[in-house]
């Protein structure tokens, strides 16, 4: 029977509230950490957070009744406490696939995390997770390349890839820092990253950059034998700069490009990936500006929702945070993530703070990269933590050896070896790290000299955000 | 702190060629060569050997000795192939592979008999 029409203001929960309802396959599922204005009751504020990030507004329109709003609607399905927070709850809504468009993270977050986040009868409000189902997936392009075509096209399998961000990050002359690149792969290093500072300032203009860049990794792959990248950056102002660059890029045979997809955005980054996929240049994903929206418990987008985004927009690289280094990283929730980046199908794991089953199907996986105030003495636990699909990167920790960056490079290309082969050999290495590595360099002085440097420093803060946990 | 020593590397130096994972750390003896062989085993990876000139090392494509090992976990067999085609190719670089069919990769990778530099 048709309904009529009513004016006026409805409470959500009359509406969007729904326990009794059943998440279908194929909808769009988000867990939401709620902090409710004080006197609002759970169930109105999970209903208003899934009118307001679905079909809903303040008031009833007229022109609801010229579709069918109880098939568009988001629904709020389920409530729980969150452990550790008598505050906030966790809220559960599911969304109709047809309320996307196909491929667009863009379309998506414009609606999970828009105009709801500044809604005034939550005091804070945190996207914990997304179940994004397969069919939704399968509309997106993915990784331009993904794990096991960069290890084909780079000729390295069996250890983690090695890394290193060239420092200082601003001032250095083209000619310069393609020193600096040079002397890191021809000391060992599979990789060096272009910092995600530097774009085209006026001390070093993008073109000069590539130029010397590049024929630092042809030199550096004739002398040593061995395929060598550089992460050029692209990042640009404007999507038509960035493309610019890309395919300049592209035109010296650069193997690998960069780009930064959060203060780049999701259009360009999406983009970018398709294009690097029809090219074939393998991308590395930054992902500055992600603690902004992630560290804050209560408030924001946590970050294995950020490495989703990344995933379904398109990168064969993104940071993850190293556990151990200078950056914030809980180890269980990075274990979490860095799941979600590279597997194929992950099962809810609320001890990985993993709210929902996800099913990649056949989209590739990306390579994890660690990276921030790591030295040749975190490599058994990085080696041990991360597994073979990483990147470590090690910045100061190859640039501040006192023999210079081919040596640092050297001493991180012996120790990382040395812990993979014990691995290998059954050895707990995180338990017997120092044995492992005096042991390597008793062959190698680089990595000696590395090791009597950067024995005494840690990074011992405790996380500001974790896993919630019961605390009574 | 010890005296700053010289990275010694170069297109002349023929020693500077390297081949990828292991190839930092000394040549490996017949008992380290062994464990990785027993690593890949035991992951139910299938062991391959290839081997090459070393001026063509960088090369994706090797010559492959024989077929890959399917089904292989004989570690003395394995060892016996790596070993059979060192004698047959002494010069040559011989190198050890674990593919790893479900990952569509190779889970493992690595020179055990190092050729001589050129």
């Amino acid at each position: 029977m048709a309904k009529t029409y009513n004016a006026g203001v409805k409470d959500y929960r009359e509406t969007y509230w729904m326990p009794d309802y059943t998440p279908k396959d194929t909808d769009i599922l988000a867990c939401f950490k709620i902090t409710p204005q004080t006197g609002v009751p759970r169930e109105e504020a999970a209903a208003a957070v899934a009118a307001e990030s679905s079909t809903g507004t303040w008031t009833t329109v007229w022109t609801d009744l010229l579709t069918d709003l109880d098939y568009y609607k988001g629904r709020a399905y389920a409530i729980e406490d969150v452990p550790g927070n008598d505050e906030a709850f966790y809220a559960f809504i599911a969304y109709p696939i047809d309320l996307f468009e196909e491929g667009s993270v863009v379309n998506v977050f414009t609606s999970l995390v828009g105009n709801v986040f500044g809604f005034k009868a939550v005091r804070a409000l945190r996207l914990e997770d997304v179940r994004f189902p397969i069919a939704y997936v399968m509309t997106c392009n993915g990784p331009p390349h993904g794990i096991q075509v960069e290890r084909d096209i780079m000729n390295k399998y069996g250890r983690p890839l090695l890394g290193c961000t060239i420092k200082p990050k601003l001032g250095l002359s083209a000619k310069n820092y393609g020193r600096a690149v040079y002397e890191c792969l021809r000391g060992g290093l599979d990789f060096t990253k272009d910092d995600e500072n530097v774009n085209s300032q006026p001390f070093m203009r993008w073109r000069q950059r590539f130029d010397f860049v590049m024929e630092a990794i042809d030199k550096a792959e004739r002398e040593t034998g061995e395929r060598k990248g550089h992460y050029l950056n692209v990042t640009a102002p404007t999507p038509e700069e960035m493309y610019k660059r890309a395919e300049y890029a592209k035109e010296i045979g650069a193997p690998i490009i960069m780009h930064d997809y959060i203060t780049g955005g999701f259009c360009a980054n999406t983009g970018l990936a398709q294009w690097c996929r029809d090219n074939g240049l393998l991308l590395h994903i930054h992902r500055a500006m992600h603690a902004v929206l992630d560290r804050n418990p209560n408030h924001g987008i946590h970050f294995r929702v950020l490495t989703k985004i990344l995933r379904l927009s398109g990168g064969d690289h993104l940071h993850t945070g190293t556990v151990v280094g200078k950056l914030e990283g809980d180890r269980e929730s990075t274990l979490g993530w860095i799941d979600l980046l590279r597997e194929q199908y992950i099962k809810e794991d609320r001890k990985r703070g993993i709210f929902f089953d996800q099913d990649w199907g056949a989209m590739p996986g990306a390579f994890a990269v660690a990276s921030g105030g790591i030295h040749v003495w975190h490599m058994p636990a990085l080696v041990t933590i991360f597994g073979d699909d990483a990147v470590l990167q090690f910045g100061g920790g190859t640039l501040g050896h006192p023999w210079g960056n081919a040596a640092g490079a050297a001493a991180n290309r012996v120790a990382l070896e040395a812990c993979v082969e014990a691995r290998n050999q059954g050895v707990a290495i995180e338990k017997e790290g120092k044995e492992v590595l005096l042991k390597a360099a008793a062959s190698s002085p680089e990595l000696k000299i590395a090791m009597e440097t950067w024995k005494e420093i840690k990074f011992e803060f405790d996380t500001v955000d974790k896993l919630d946990v019961a605390h009574k | 702190m010890s005296e700053m020593q010289d990275y010694s590397s170069s297109l002349e130096d023929v020693n500077s060629r390297k081949f990828e994972t292991f190839s930092y750390l000394p040549a490996m003896d017949a008992e380290r060569i062994r464990k990785q062989v027993e690593y890949i085993v035991g992951k139910g990876w299938n062991p391959a050997i290839e081997h090459t000139e070393p001026e063509n090392a960088f090369d994706h494509f090797w010559y492959m000795w024989k077929l890959p090992l399917f089904g292989e976990t004989d570690v003395e067999t394995i060892l016996a192939e790596a070993e059979a085609c060192h004698k047959a190719h002494p010069e040559n670089h011989v190198r050890l592979i674990g593919y790893d069919n479900y990952a569509q990769s190779k889970g493992a990778e690595m020179v055990v008999y190092r050729g001589k530099p050129v």
